[in-house]
């Protein structure tokens, strides 16, 4: 076995037997903490897709998760006030079945992305960031407005969504279907690295004037890899509404988007486990610090700056470097 | 004579005041290599940046193989068999110089949508891959990184690339900037070797390297072709010796 | 009058984005540098205005202390962190420079406590001056109207008829060539920078009186000033002017606006909030029709 795989093997081992050692020591919290932290890397390798492999700067994509979760919360709040969500020209009526509230979550977020990726898929560098910020910034103020659905105070799920015979309510059973979602989200992304999709975005990444010339037509490329990462931000949104039980527009906040960004860079852009590292030292920096003083961002601040100054390859691809040496 | 593969006509471009394409007519046949030469500022690369369609022109049209492509975005032009490689050298510097090519032959081979597929099992893009880095003599460097290639090798890379997309016409913008003179031969040697086979646009500052491959020359100055002909009748020309070959012996480049 | 009122408000909103936006456009179109922490430098100066105006029991004065004193922030912020950012991309800058941003609002939060501060304007200002018979409007708004145009005025002077503007537009289009002119480049970015620090220090300190002084209204107002940049095109101080206009107007005029006007079309219980949602929206929206128009912006400044 090689360090890596011993690596995978042991990460793996301990995710699926954490519900049960957190148990065991009288550490029940840890599961929701665990839950939230697969969420956020949820989030981030949805990120990671156009960021690490597609080279887009989106400071944007905490609109897909709350747009993600607003909506599981929206449907939801309409099953239980048993109002439809619209009569005309077809009555609709609310769900809390994850299997219809989820996709719907995933569908709009694919919608939204494929609107805000047409648009701002026109321009690059600067531009692209700029505006991708500006979207995300429209749509937090939709949701302030929203008074409906509870505009600045947010909206609370009467119930976490049904699963058929799963209880979503109960933390280890919450927290395994997040594990199989990121699990698959982790093996879809190693895969798309090596897939023909993949190593087109890959050289656009590195080089697009040289793609186009190469005859790719690489704005449609770029679209389709935006409307997948938002679909699933949108879906680590929807777990997180269910998670969290709330929602409220700071799931859309330009904080959010930057938190997203800083997990994708902490952990490594472009690798596979990036991601999931990224959002596991955020969450224990963030919980470590606040331990420590309330004014925990003052420290963290400066360890960004310190991180992006002098750690650009993140923190898997550091690791993956020393074993690339040791392979 | 048959209708020529691409017929340029009137294609002008100005940027403010300053007309880098000024009125340009030229016609390249099928197979013929045709070279394009002049001082600096004449408005050559301008001239390519508007054949391979990244620049558009202000007037005039582009033909190709009997279509208007004027409007034709970059990638479309290169579907229809209109290949480049860069005065800069790009490549894809972390993908071996095998991902390289196999990426270029990919862009016209079905669909770029495959999400699970190891493209790099694929036979239908690695033999014919393979086959283009042989045919540039850099298969024996088909694993190693595009970064790691010398500057040389690079430039034969780009050559591979260009090729495996199935070009009818090639547009070469300077293919020996930066080599040595031994570099330099065997990229001139490598690009008689595609004679007849694939037509070329070359671009080129090295008069050795235009004299041994150009079927015909036009020399521009200013934004306009004041010359087109056989390599013998240019260098007899006595306005191009006027206005290019005589300063280029004042000041070789 | 309704109307008026609200178009000088659109326009006195319109100067304080310039104010900031000039700096960020110089910055950007200058270094090439995405500077998220230029509402900081604002805040900053805000917050230091309240303290001294407080002290010395004098608007004028604060304003006089926060000047200076927020371009030395800004200028051993460039040296300390953003100088070492420059090469870098624009996501390396970006996360950079959020990381200043909560260390910035973190630590004004320290110094300063939780709770937002106001800045009293002097009082020969504190009252209101009739624009047109029976058209009362604050004299402080005027003020900043004011103020705000004749630094648009100084600017253009500065980048138009001065040395320092001549190498601040060769910088723009030509960083090599400036320092081949032999000028010290990094001198004349941390001259811009406190230049652009000192702006936003004065958009702050006269926001003080109107809004209120606390953490994070800096990004408040740090977003629709990108809009503003993004409108106008990066690096063009002219754009930054049409654009903060536009932008000031388009956002005041249509929160005052548009939840009647659908109200009036549509009923008002439904229709306000659309009307409401649609005018927070309103430069986002502005922003988006421009780009698809002109995707480099009004004005830009790179070929």
């Amino acid at each position: 076995m090689t360090p890596r795989q011993a690596i995978l093997f042991g990460g793996l081992a301990f995710a699926l037997a954490l519900p049960v050692l957190a148990g065991a020591l009288g550490l029940d919290y840890a599961v929701g903490i665990a839950t939230r932290i697969l969420i956020l890397a949820l989030a981030g390798i949805g990120l990671n897709l156009i960021l690490g492999y597609g080279g887009m700067v989106s400071f944007g994509h905490a609109a897909f998760f709350g747009l993600g979760a607003y909506v599981v919360a929206i449907l939801s709040h309409h099953e239980t006030m048993s109002e439809p969500l619209m009569t005309w020209p077809f009555e609709i009526g609310g769900t809390d079945a994850a299997i219809l509230a989820w996709p719907a979550a995933m569908l709009a977020c694919a919608l939204a992305a494929l609107v805000m990726g047409a648009i701002s898929l026109r321009t690059g560098g600067l531009y692209f960031i700029m505006i991708t910020l500006a979207f995300a910034q429209m749509l937090f103020f939709f949701f302030v407005s929203l008074e409906a659905y509870g505009g600045d105070d947010g909206l609370s799920l009467f119930a976490r969504s049904s699963a058929g015979p799963l209880d979503l309510h109960d933390p280890a059973q919450f927290y395994f279907l997040v594990l199989v979602f990121v699990l698959l989200a982790l093996l879809a992304t190693a895969r798309l690295a090596n897939a023909r999709f993949g190593l087109a975005l890959q050289g656009i990444r590195d080089n697009e004037r040289r793609m186009r010339a190469l005859g790719f037509a690489t704005t449609r490329t770029k679209l389709a890899a935006f409307v997948i990462s938002g679909a699933i931000v949108g879906l680590a949104g929807a777990l997180m509404a269910n998670h969290t039980e709330f929602v409220n527009p700071s799931f859309l906040s330009w904080q959010r988007s930057g938190e997203i960004l800083v997990i994708v860079v902490l952990g490594g852009m472009g690798t596979a486990l990036g991601p999931l590292i990224g959002a596991a030292v955020f969450f224990v920096l963030e919980e470590v610090l606040s331990q420590w003083t309330q004014h925990w961002m003052i420290i963290f601040g400066p360890i960004l700056v310190l991180a992006v100054l002098f750690a650009k390859q993140g923190l898997w691809g550091f690791i993956e470097s020393k074993l690339d040496r040791h392979d | 004579m048959t209708e020529p593969l691409l017929k340029i006509t009137g294609l002008t471009k100005a940027y403010g005041a300053l007309l880098a394409c000024d009125g340009v007519d030229l016609d390249i046949r099928r197979g013929e290599v045709h070279a394009v030469i002049g001082p600096n500022g004449a408005g050559k690369t301008t001239l390519i940046g508007q054949v391979a369609g990244e620049l558009r022109p202000d007037s005039g049209q582009v033909g190709f193989a009997g279509r208007d492509i004027t409007r034709l975005p970059v990638p479309a032009r290169s579907i229809l068999g209109l290949a480049r490689s860069f005065q800069i050298t790009s490549v894809f510097p972390r993908f071996s110089a095998l991902d390289n090519v196999a990426l270029a032959v990919q862009a016209h081979a079905g669909s770029g949508f495959g999400f699970w597929a190891d493209a790099r099992r694929e036979t239908a893009l690695r033999e014919p891959a393979l086959a283009c880095l042989e045919r540039v003599g850099l298969a024996g460097r088909a694993r190693v990184p595009a970064r790691t290639l010398a500057h040389g090798e690079q430039r034969q890379l780009e050559l591979a690339m260009a090729l495996a997309t199935g070009p009818r016409l090639v547009l070469l913008d300077e293919p020996t900037a930066g080599m040595g003179r031994e570099d330099s031969a065997r990229m001139v040697d490598l690009l008689a070797g595609l004679k007849g086979e694939i037509a070329m646009l070359l671009v080129e500052h090295d008069m050795d390297a235009v004299f041994a491959l150009a079927d015909r020359i036009s020399v521009m100055v200013g934004g306009r072709v004041i010359a087109t002909g056989a390599p013998d009748e240019v260098r007899a020309n006595a306005q191009v010796r006027r206005a290019y070959l005589g300063e280029d012996e004042a000041a070789p480049c | 009058m309704l109307l008026l009122e609200q178009v000088l408000n659109g326009l006195q909103l319109g100067v304080m984005l310039f104010l900031l936006a000039a700096g960020l456009t110089l910055v950007l179109g200058i270094m090439n540098l995405v500077n998220l922490a230029h509402g900081s430098l604002y805040m900053v100066g805000a917050f230091i205005a309240a303290s001294a105006a407080q002290w010395t029991d004098s608007f004028l004065l604060g304003l006089l202390i926060a000047l200076p004193a927020t371009a030395l922030v800004g200028i051993a912020v460039e040296i300390i962190a953003l100088r070492q950012l420059y090469d870098r991309d624009h996501l390396d800058q970006v996360l950079a420079t959020f990381g200043l941003i909560l260390f910035f609002n973190e630590a004004v939060a320290m110094i300063w406590g939780p709770r937002a501060l106001f800045i009293d304007p002097p009082s020969w200002l504190s009252g209101a001056v009739e624009i047109l018979p029976g058209a009362p409007y604050p004299a402080f708004r005027l003020a900043i109207l004011a103020v705000g145009l004749a630094v648009a005025g100084f600017l253009y002077w500065l980048v138009a008829r001065t040395r320092l503007g001549m190498l601040i537009r060769a910088g723009a289009s030509n960083r090599e060539m400036v320092g081949a002119l032999g000028v010290d480049i990094k001198r004349l970015y941390t001259l811009v920078f406190g230049l652009g620090a000192m702006l936003a220090a004065l958009a702050g300190v006269m926001a003080g009186p109107i809004y209120a002084v606390e953490a994070g209204m800096g990004e408040q107002i740090l977003i629709p000033a990108f809009v503003v940049v993004v409108i106008g095109g990066i690096g063009s101080i002219r754009g930054a002017l049409v654009g903060a206009i536009l932008v000031g107007t388009a956002d005041t005029l249509g929160r005052a606006f548009l939840p009647g006007i659908f109200g009036a079309i549509m009923g008002p219980a439904a229709a306000s909030g659309v009307g409401a949602a649609l005018a927070s929206m309103a430069i986002y929206i502005l922003m988006a029709a421009v780009l698809v128009w002109r995707p480099r912006g009004l004005f830009p400044a790179h070929g």
